[in-house]
């Protein structure tokens, strides 16, 4: 197979899976991103990064679960630090048909009591009478991940430029992972708010990420290094990045302090909001237009999804093969 | 037909348009149950720079009548508010009117409902009134102007039916002329087929086809029973009784009981 001359636009979580794929696949890669400062604007940073496959078919086709597992393996190989502790699900007592609907709508989990509750989390002990257990699931901290990922993908020999908002015209492929910005020509990308609460305390500790349901906010709280936790993420319909309002940080910090109250002593570094890019489906794309690859629409699931996917744009690049469910 | 203020409503299936898994399965259990109208809530967010276009243009390519709705409103400031940015946003002065006692029951906050309702309807909006089953809110609202009501059946998302029956029954013959929406609190399809033999006009929905195993089944579901409950309305149930009344007669019928035979 001959070396092709590629670029991959927006180096973002998608981007760089993609640089870093296609660059161990032997290809000339570019990686441009439009802003001078690296993942300043980038919707990936404001990321929960959960590896949860199980977890996403709540509420999403089993394509992503099946894109997320072949993720899952992609990280673990690729990053040491991918933790792969499995997720907890939970809900209050009175809450506790959410849980019902939840464990009925996805697979690859355990229905776990109060006891194994406090032994995967010894800090949430006698907190829950039950829950559900997804041990094949992880995440990653995306301050850790992303620079990793850059730091790979340069070792490979990406050519990284900054401060490049145009398409190159000598480049055999252009993949175009810029997420939103590519609405110029994916017309019917929509953007969804996401905000996100970042606090710190040493008085919690958590192995895993613990996603506490809700009928109306249901939330997670993904332990993160240095003592930091995220807590994530609302959707709403909206593409404005501007700050958080107080309802929903009222409702992102609850949700830390329901979950267990040492947290309300945590300290808070950050709250503030991302927009995700979505098709009407939310579901991810790969659509070929001639000599541009278009890879888009990962909506909340960017973490789960960019290394599946950068896998099957390297392979459609390589063989010509196409996924059905994926490729347009 | 069903009218609501004056415009007529090809469907007795209104639909609620948040939780779904994504706008694409939304529209297509708005399409599979033949709705023709939907509620649409308006953020604040969306509203700042008119940022949430992504999702509007969706919506309007459904092609149905559009309620947007001040859900998440605690106070009749905050309703009156968010109604007149609503009517700017969504270029219509039809507004489903939520006032909210408290968060965590989501009750109807009946005394700022009626303000609010009061006031709106005098800038000229056309009020749908989200309330209890309460006769005298009921009352309090149409002589506030409202030309609709929508009481609830149960608490907002909690999928129990009917929880009132008997005071239902009463705001129907009570407001005979009145459009009548159940809103909040049906679960299953056999609650929206009784809500409608009583009489009521339409069933307003939103969790319990959302967060459905398949939403767009589920749609096709909630719509055949209202269909099946109006019809049965239109033609007159039969009157319950406590004795077993024979179709056909049986005086004249050799009748052996085989069982008891010794």
């Amino acid at each position: 197979m001959p070396q092709r001359k590629i670029t991959v636009r927006g180096a973002g979580i998608c981007g760089l899976w993609h640089a870093l794929m296609l660059a161990k696949a032997g290809h000339d890669v570019t990686l441009t991103e439009s802003s001078t400062e690296l993942f300043a604007e980038a919707c990936s940073q404001y990321a929960g990064a959960m590896l949860s496959p199980f977890c996403e078919e709540e509420g999403t086709e089993p394509l992503n679960r099946d894109l997320g597992l072949r993720a899952l393996d992609l990280w673990r190989e690729t990053y040491p630090r991918s933790d792969i502790n499995g997720s907890l699900v939970l809900a209050q007592a009175r809450d506790r048909r959410e849980l019902d609907r939840f464990a009925r709508m996805t697979e690859g989990h355990e229905r776990i009591d109060g006891d194994k509750i406090s032994e995967l989390e010894p800090d949430l002990a006698g907190r829950y009478e039950t829950g559900l257990y997804f041990a094949q699931e992880g995440h990653v901290t995306p301050q850790d991940a992303l620079p990793f990922l850059l730091d790979q993908a340069k070792g490979m020999g990406v050519n990284v430029q900054l401060g490049v908002a145009d398409a190159p015209d000598d480049a055999d492929w252009v993949i175009d992972c810029r997420g939103l910005a590519a609405r110029d020509t994916l017309k019917d990308l929509r953007g969804v708010r996401g905000e996100r609460a970042v606090i710190r305390t040493s008085e919690v500790k958590l192995s895993r990420p613990v996603r506490l349901l809700h009928p109306r906010f249901p939330l997670y709280v993904v332990p993160w290094s240095d003592d930091r936790f995220l807590i994530g993420a609302t959707q709403i319909e909206s593409e404005e990045t501007g700050p958080v309002t107080v309802r929903s940080a009222l409702e992102l910090l609850s949700t830390a302090y329901a979950l267990h109250p040492a947290f309300g002593e945590a300290e808070i570094l950050d709250v503030s909001a991302g927009v995700r890019p979505a098709f009407p489906d939310n579901q991810p794309r790969v659509i070929v237009r001639n000599d541009r690859i278009l890879v888009n629409g990962l909506y909340r699931n960017g973490y789960l999804l960019a290394p599946a996917l950068a896998e099957l744009t390297a392979r459609f690049v390589d063989e010509g093969v196409t996924h059905p469910e994926v490729f347009s | 037909m069903l009218e609501f203020y004056g415009t007529e409503i090809g469907s007795r299936l209104l639909i609620g348009t948040a939780l779904y898994p994504s706008p694409q399965i939304l529209a297509d259990a708005v399409k599979a149950s033949g709705s023709r109208l939907v509620t649409v809530s308006v953020r604040r967010e969306a509203a700042r720079a008119r940022s949430g276009q992504g999702f509007w243009e969706l919506i309007k390519q459904l092609d149905v009548y559009v309620l947007p709705n001040t859900a998440g409103c605690n106070t009749v400031k905050e309703a009156v508010t968010t109604a007149q940015m609503a009517r700017e946003l969504f270029e219509t002065d039809w507004i489903k009117l939520e006032v909210i006692a408290n968060n965590d029951t989501l009750q109807p906050e009946v005394f700022g409902l009626v303000e609010a309702a009061r006031i709106l309807n005098e800038d000229g909006f056309k009020v749908f009134p989200y309330m209890t089953e309460d006769l005298v809110v009921a009352e309090k609202l149409v002589a506030a102007g409202c030309e609709v009501l929508m009481p609830w059946g149960a608490p907002i998302g909690s999928g129990q039916g009917l929880a009132n029956p008997l005071a239902l029954r009463t705001m129907r013959s009570y407001f005979p002329d009145i459009p009548l929406v159940i809103d909040a609190g049906i679960g299953a399809p056999s609650h929206a087929a009784r809500a409608m033999e009583m009489g009521y006009d339409a069933i307003l929905l939103n969790t319990a086809i959302a967060k459905a195993g398949d939403p767009v089944k589920m749609g096709r579901a909630f719509s055949q029973a209202i269909e099946a409950g109006r019809l049965a309305y239109e033609s007159g149930l039969m009157e319950p009784r406590d004795m077993a009344s024979p179709s056909t007669p049986v005086a004249g019928t050799p009748f052996f009981n085989i069982d008891g035979a010794s």
